[in-house]
């Protein structure tokens, strides 16, 4: 048996002082070497442990097996058959809490990089991949209208066509994908990925049909009446944005992370005047919240010019809900953290525009309901952090403008109510899945989510 | 993605401001008064609101009154008829709905938001509310949407700012005298739509005479959905998506000030784009 590295084999990467003024990748990907090399430290476990850790359920230890012998297209083959947005969940997925975590290797060294390797067989295929000149495939199945073209959307999208449907997808935005087009930037989730991931789905024979709002434009009822769909899946996702409800939150120059992302990654602000969206970011940006989307807009933050950006967190490092490696790239790009502080104020200039940010310290207490240490004022006074541009990022619920006058059942919270089988709503036929009934999660269990509703579909229509 | 959608007529309302009418089927069947699209007419261009100045769900038809200021509209008026308007999304926003027991509304139209006014008073009129409109412009060129006014309002009185016709003056002037002839009248409500400053002046006007009115919001959004929160406005002290929650509110409960600060955020960038 050869020997085995202990550590993971290194992601080539931008160096940070020169990434951090550009949106390109981050990550440049393994090479086919590297990724034999990688894919061979795994054990090949009798029980692998790993498996149980994937929300979708992808064959790791045979896929890894594949990469180690150089059949990448088998390989791909394998994870592509589990979900059908790898090169995305290669990239995006929170690996360290998931498969990774359970590697036996990471019992005493460093996991398998399993992520990387999923991303890298993505990559791999879509580089290889013979361009197909047959025109999109024409389904004859029942019709289902998937509403929003986020990572559950489009997953249900595949599948369902797979499965001879006709599918339509309605996207509210000008562009489809979701929080994958107008959250996600492109230094860590390139577009070019999330366009070919479209493309062949259009190839499947999905058609996706912007500028619609359900529950605007076309009504649930118009639907499944005159528009003969015999079933719908809601994957809107959450999209409404949570904002502190402190004094001066309102002030110009405070943004909803949505928004400061979208126009960065949607609309392109970077390229201001060119792209013809501008986004005003000061040379001071705090960030509130530290889960990936706070990450996103720090880093961000420095890639718009400037020169000091600062998350702002009432939790510690323990507690915080972004990936590890956003973390770590953040860090080194020069993002700084500031622990324990809880935001009290926004304090602005005679003309209304932020000049500062004021915070309490804060300190970890007696657990609380969400099982973590509840944050209290630590007693010493508050401060002011001066700052020019306020970002908050501390989450984002459903979007009730669909389920307002839709008779469909909901949480308090705004959540969809789905059966937990089928994902069937109240409403016999509308299903739903992802973060408009979860609440804000990650885009491999809204695209497993998506998954299993167009099986649910399948078996009723 | 989009084929776009295509621009069936249009026609120039004044030197500055032109007329669309836009082939949007479902827009056109769902749309109700008051309501808003959001429009972009450029592949690198910023999405911007639009109020629908009127839709006819027969035609599969939305009309729209798009006045030139910055680099979107300008580029908006440069479309010409058989072309295409990229996106256009919607209908957007809550319908205006009239207060309980209104007997008479009065419609206050600024610059081109009389275009917005239009659907508004034209409803109320044909559900049998007595309606009059104030319309006000810059000078005679500027005034539009008369005859479309005048056919559903009782009573329509045209302001210009320099005297070049109608009442000389602005339409708060014309406002206060009209509410001066109404006095202990009830039943009476005013909506208001043109820029801040004069939906402002209004409220304050129609404040002090215990008249309650509505506003027609329009601040800087992207999504239109909610889902961006840049449209936030405070009214009552509670903070408001004018894309969502809006655009109409109560005119004696929104905080201005804050609407006119945030209504300038890109000021300098608008500038350094109508250069560019």
């Amino acid at each position: 048996m050869p020997l085995k590295s202990v550590s993971k084999t290194a992601m080539p990467q931008q160096p940070p002082r020169e990434r951090a003024r550009t949106f390109d990748e981050v990550n440049l990907g393994y090479t086919e070497a590297r990724a034999r090399y990688e894919a061979s430290r795994c054990l090949q476990c009798q029980e692998p442990a790993c498996e149980a850790g994937c929300p979708v359920g992808v064959p790791i230890r045979a896929f890894l097996k594949e990469a180690a012998d150089g059949l990448f297209q088998e390989a791909f083959g394998l994870v592509k058959g589990a979900h059908p947005l790898p090169a995305m969940c290669g990239r995006v997925c929170p690996q360290e809490s998931q498969c990774e975590k359970l590697c036996h290797m990471a019992a005493r060294f460093e996991p398998v990089a399993i992520g990387h390797l999923e991303r890298f067989v993505a990559d791999w295929e879509r580089a290889h991949r013979e361009a197909k000149t047959t025109p999109p495939a024409k389904r004859s199945g029942p019709a289902v209208a998937i509403v929003g073209s986020g990572p559950a959307g489009l997953t249900a999208a595949g599948e369902l066509a797979k499965l001879g449907h006709r599918v339509t997808v309605f996207e509210a935005l000008h562009e489809p994908g979701g929080v994958l087009r107008y959250g996600i930037p492109e230094f860590r989730l390139p577009k070019a990925v999330l366009d070919d991931e479209i493309e062949q789905l259009k190839a499947l024979g999905v058609e996706i049909v912007c500028n619609v709002v359900i529950g605007k434009t076309i009504g649930l009822d118009q639907l499944m009446g005159e528009m003969g769909f015999r079933a719908v899946f809601i994957g809107t996702g959450a999209g409404l944005p949570r904002f502190l409800s402190i004094p001066g939150e309102n002030l110009n120059g405070v943004y909803s992370a949505n928004e400061f992302l979208t126009r960065i990654n949607l609309m392109k602000a970077y390229r201001f005047p060119v792209a013809h969206t501008p986004l005003k970011v000061g040379s001071r940006v705090a960030v509130v919240g530290a889960g990936n989307t706070a990450m996103d807009a720090a880093r961000s933050a420095l890639r718009m010019g400037a020169s000091e950006v600062r998350v702002v967190y009432r939790r510690s490092e323990q507690e915080m809900s972004a990936r590890e490696e956003e973390y770590h790239h953040a860090i080194e790009e020069g993002v700084l953290f500031q622990w324990l502080t809880n935001p009290a104020r926004v304090v602005g200039s005679n003309e209304g525009c932020v000049t500062g940010l004021e915070c309490q310290p804060m300190r970890l207490g007696e657990p609380d309901e969400s099982g973590r240490p509840r944050p209290e004022p630590s007693g010493e006074p508050p401060f002011i952090v001066p700052i020019d541009t306020l970002v908050v990022a501390i989450g984002t619920r459903p979007n009730r403008l669909l389920t307002k006058g839709g008779g469909l059942a909901t949480a308090s919270w705004g959540g969809l109510i789905v059966s937990d089988d089928s994902l069937e709503t109240s409403r016999p036929g509308v299903f739903a899945g992802g973060d408009a009934v979860t609440g804000a999660a990650t885009v491999i269990l809204a695209a497993g989510a998506g998954r299993r509703a167009a099986a649910a579909i399948h078996a009723k229509f | 993605m989009s084929q776009g959608f295509r621009i069936l007529k249009k026609e120039r309302l004044t030197p500055v401001t032109n007329r669309f009418v836009l082939e949007a089927p479902w827009v056109a069947r769902a749309a109700r008064p008051g309501q808003f699209v959001i429009v972009r007419v450029h592949e690198h261009g910023e999405r911007i609101p639009v109020t629908i100045a009127d839709f006819d769900p027969a035609q599969g038809t939305v009309t729209v009154v798009v006045q030139e200021v910055g680099r979107t509209s300008k580029l908006f008026g440069a479309l010409t008829e058989g072309g295409v308007v990229l996106d256009l999304v919607g209908p957007l926003g809550e319908p205006f709905r009239a207060g309980r027991g209104g007997k008479l509304v009065i419609g206050v139209g600024g610059g081109f938001g009389a275009a917005a006014l239009y659907p508004v008073v034209r409803s109320l009129h044909q559900q049998g509310v007595k309606v009059e409109a104030i319309i006000g412009a810059r000078s005679r060129e500027f005034v539009i949407l008369e005859g479309e006014l005048g056919r559903v309002c009782e009573r329509l009185t045209t302001c210009t700012d320099d005297g070049s016709y109608g009442f000389r003056g602005f339409v708060t002037d014309c406002l206060k005298l009209r509410l001066e002839e109404l006095k202990g009248q009830d039943g009476v409500e005013v909506v208001a739509v043109g820029p801040m400053p004069m939906m402002r002046a209004v409220a304050g006007l129609t404040a002090a005479y215990h008249v309650p009115t509505q506003v027609s919001l329009d601040p800087i959004m992207i999504d239109g959905t909610g889902m961006c929160g840049g449209c936030r406005v405070t009214v009552a002290s509670e903070v408001k998506f004018a894309c969502v929650d809006g655009p109409f509110f109560d005119a004696h409960q929104v905080d201005f000030a804050e609407c006119v600060r945030r209504g300038k955020m890109y000021a300098c960038e608008e500038a350094a784009a109508r250069a560019a």
